[in-house]
């Protein structure tokens, strides 16, 4: 009912090309997360799926209709903003209203609407307050719930959750998602936690400088990056990065090496790799196993900084070669700062990457 | 912890001391002086000393009274009838030395009315200051919420991102910055009875139908005319003061009103209004303020005139303080006006506060 499809989607504000060319297909009901850092243009991806900014050039369709030059209102799409954005002068009641206010509809048909949405938002004491006696999460609560009342295709969320405190954000997160199974409607989600898009999509675009790094299935993201990029912004801690010189390149299996790691052969995904050329080499911290014996293990440097969050132990190492390393320990090891400390990692959870351009 | 507080009481005082020390000297002390003034029978220049003389200014200038009259009778008991009008006796014999109306004595007809067969009258102390309060509150209640409301027109239209909208603000805001003094000066070529500009641009308009009217010099037109100038004069001020009211509502608020299919009417009844609201008791409350103290106007152009039908309360008390040397009496104009706003401030304070 409600598939969205963004087709070579364009935006400049005057020379400043801020959307470089979007495809993105959302499926109907699909809940799908834009992220990417502070600035990439997520919002204003969401904005113009909205119709608050106009495309300067491509397709942008929602259902069957093309939706370019459709007003806000025609496009049944709702909002919620990072700010809230609810009425300041009007109760809780009042404003999940609004919309139903604003298309004349009954008091009984209000009163009924209202009270569900109330409801699924756990949010009935809080009907007769006004706007300056809520909480962050509470008001965010009823900027939803005006979204919800009036029963959109498409929800877009510009992040919901970047006003409120980490305990409550992982509440609203869980609320949102369930939302989302109850309502089953079409949402679309900005933000730039990466924690956020990998629990809450079906789908995820990674966005940076206003294009698109990879769409796909966050475990997708996860496991099959397509760029350093996308291999470093999901997942944490963040995936370490070697630089390291091409010792073979044989079919798809390459052989890579540098001053603190010992010649390992990994495969290929994409690339073109010769030797004596360089390479980044990616390895997730939690794919390093410290290795019992020192001069057994690939990779060697020293401890620096440990932090103990219980459940695992981060670690930050100093490599042979003066470059630094984060890894984390499932288990709770007793590590000497200075003391000389080597890992072994298995070849086939890494990634190699063309190196960083100069 | 004493001391701290004093020494820096003690830089603090020294500080706010110049400005204190003016704003006493020329607010406070006036303004005192006035209330005491108006008690007194204290003349601008007089070799004789000043009289306390308790309320007898407020007296004679708000002193009001009817008398009813029935019509003047023939000896056959019929209603006298001179150019098919019903005779009353005249009044001259009950306010002049009548004993039996010692409380009517020196007060003139200020207007009357028919009430069955009889005719009202209602005579006051002061006809001129009685006028001048009617025309001052008529110029209030006209300037107010027409200045108020299309100062919030064009602080609307103003707030668009356009190109060159810039240039639109400075032409409102333009007149506001030019002192009233040249402003009337100015109106009066425009108010011209013969080749005024507006008079030709009527003329004009109308294919010469509309005859010239010597606008400040009817007293049909007179008042009108100072209204739509002093309105023309500071509606850029009050744009101003919208606008900047305007800008702190949250531009989100606007998109989410969007998004949920307000109109434009709309978007303005549930968002632009409800923030507006701080916003609309200042315009008011100030337009209140500046319209009764409406002065410079009338001094440049009409000086209360023509017949008194542009007098007005701060009119009256410059003319009746300075004009005449009657500085009590003029004190005693002063205070009434200064009860009036405090009033009136006050009323609209309670009618427009937060409810809850
Ligand atoms: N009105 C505007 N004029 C010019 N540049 C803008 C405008 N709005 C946003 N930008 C630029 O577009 C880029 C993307 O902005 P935005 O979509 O808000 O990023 P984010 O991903 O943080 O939500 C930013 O670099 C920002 O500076
Ligand atoms: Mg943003």
């Amino acid at each position: 009912m409600a598939r969205i499809s963004l087709k070579d989607v364009r935006k400049s504000y005057g020379s400043t090309d801020v959307i470089r060319g979007v495809d993105i297909e959302i499926e109907d009901g699909e809940f799908a997360v834009f992220v990417g850092p502070s600035g990439c243009g997520k919002s204003t991806l969401l904005r113009m799926v909205a119709g608050l900014e106009d495309i300067t050039s491509g397709t942008l369709s929602i259902g069957d209709r093309v939706v370019n030059d459709l007003p806000p209102k025609d496009r049944k799409v709702a909002m919620v903003f990072q700010s809230y954005a609810i009425f300041p002068h009007m109760t809780v009641r009042e404003n999940v209203a609004f919309g139903l206010t604003i298309a004349g509809a009954s008091k009984a048909e209000k009163d009924a609407k209202v009270a569900e949405a109330a409801r699924i938002l756990q949010m009935e004491p809080l009907l007769d307050r006004r706007p300056s006696q809520l909480s962050g999460g509470q008001r965010q609560r009823v900027a939803i719930g005006r979204a919800i009342v009036r029963k959109p295709e498409v929800f877009l969320f510009d992040e919901p959750l970047s006003n409120l405190d980490a305990a409550l954000r992982m509440d609203m997160r869980m609320e949102i998602s369930k939302l989302h199974k109850q309502l089953g409607t079409t949402m679309i989600y900005v933000t730039h936690d990466q924690v956020e898009a990998m629990t809450l999509a079906d789908k995820i675009v990674v966005l940076k400088g206003g294009e698109v790094q990879q769409i796909g299935a966050p475990m997708e993201l996860y496991h099959h990056p397509v760029n350093a990029f996308v291999a470093g912004f999901l997942g944490s801690p963040s995936m370490n990065f070697l630089d390291v010189e091409v010792v073979e390149a044989n079919g798809d299996a390459v052989t890579v090496r540098n001053g603190a790691l010992d010649p390992v052969t990994v495969s290929r995904a994409s690339g073109d790799y010769v030797a004596g050329g360089r390479a980044l080499l990616g390895i997730r911290p939690q794919y390093l196993v410290p290795a019992a014996d020192e001069a057994a293990s690939a990779l060697h440097g020293t401890v620096g900084l440990a932090e103990r969050l219980g459940t695992e132990t981060i670690v930050d190492v100093a490599l042979k070669d003066g470059k630094s390393l984060i890894a984390a320990l499932s288990q709770d090891a007793i590590l000497e700062m200075g003391a000389p400390i080597g890992f072994t990692f298995d070849p086939a959870k890494c990634h190699l990457f063309a190196a960083r351009s100069a | 912890m004493a001391s701290r507080f004093q020494h820096s009481n003690r830089a603090g005082w020294l500080m706010a001391g110049p400005a204190a020390a003016l704003i006493g000297l020329f607010i406070i002390v006036p303004f005192a002086l006035a209330i005491v003034f108006s008690f007194t029978n204290q003349r601008l220049i007089s070799p004789n000393p000043a009289e306390f003389i308790g309320l007898d200014n407020y007296r004679q200038l708000l002193g009001v009274a009817t008398l009813t009259l029935a019509p003047e009778t023939d000896a056959a008991g019929a209603p006298v009838v001179e150019n098919g009008e019903v005779q009353y006796p005249a009044l001259r014999g009950y306010t002049r030395n009548n004993p039996d109306y010692p409380g009517l004595r020196g007060m003139r007809e200020w207007f009357s009315f028919d009430w069955g067969d009889n005719r009202t009258f209602v005579l006051a102390r002061d006809v001129v200051f009685m006028t001048a309060i009617v025309n001052t509150f008529i110029f209030v209640l006209v300037v107010a919420p027409v200045q108020g409301g299309l100062a919030l027109g064009l602080a609307l239209l103003i707030n668009q991102k356009l190109r060159g909208i810039n240039v639109f603000r400075a032409i409102y805001f333009m007149p506001v910055v030019v002192s009233i003094v040249v402003v009337s000066l100015l109106w009066r070529f425009i108010y011209d009875g013969n080749s005024g500009l507006l008079n030709n641009l009527l003329g004009f308009l109308s294919f010469g139908f509309i005859p010239p009217v010597d606008w400040l010099g009817n007293p049909s037109t007179a008042l009108g005319a100072i209204i739509a100038m002093s309105i023309w004069q500071a509606v850029g001020f009050h744009m101003v003061i919208w606008l900047s009211g305007l800008q702190t509502i949250s531009p989100t608020l606007y998109e989410a009103a969007a998004l949920e299919g307000a109109s434009k009417w709309q978007t303005f009844r549930h968002v632009t209004w409800p923030g507006l609201r701080n916003t609309a008791v200042l315009v008011l409350i100030v337009i209140t303020m500046q319209a009764f103290a409406l002065f410079a106007q009338i001094d440049v152009t009409t000086r209360g005139g023509p017949l008194d039908s542009t007098q007005t309360i701060v009119f009256q008390a410059v003319q009746r303080g300075y004009g005449k040397q009657d500085i009590s009496g003029g004190s005693a104009i002063s205070v009434i006006l200064f009860v009036i706003v405090l009033a009136i401030s006050l009323t609209q304070r309670w009618l427009t506060r937060e409810k809850r």
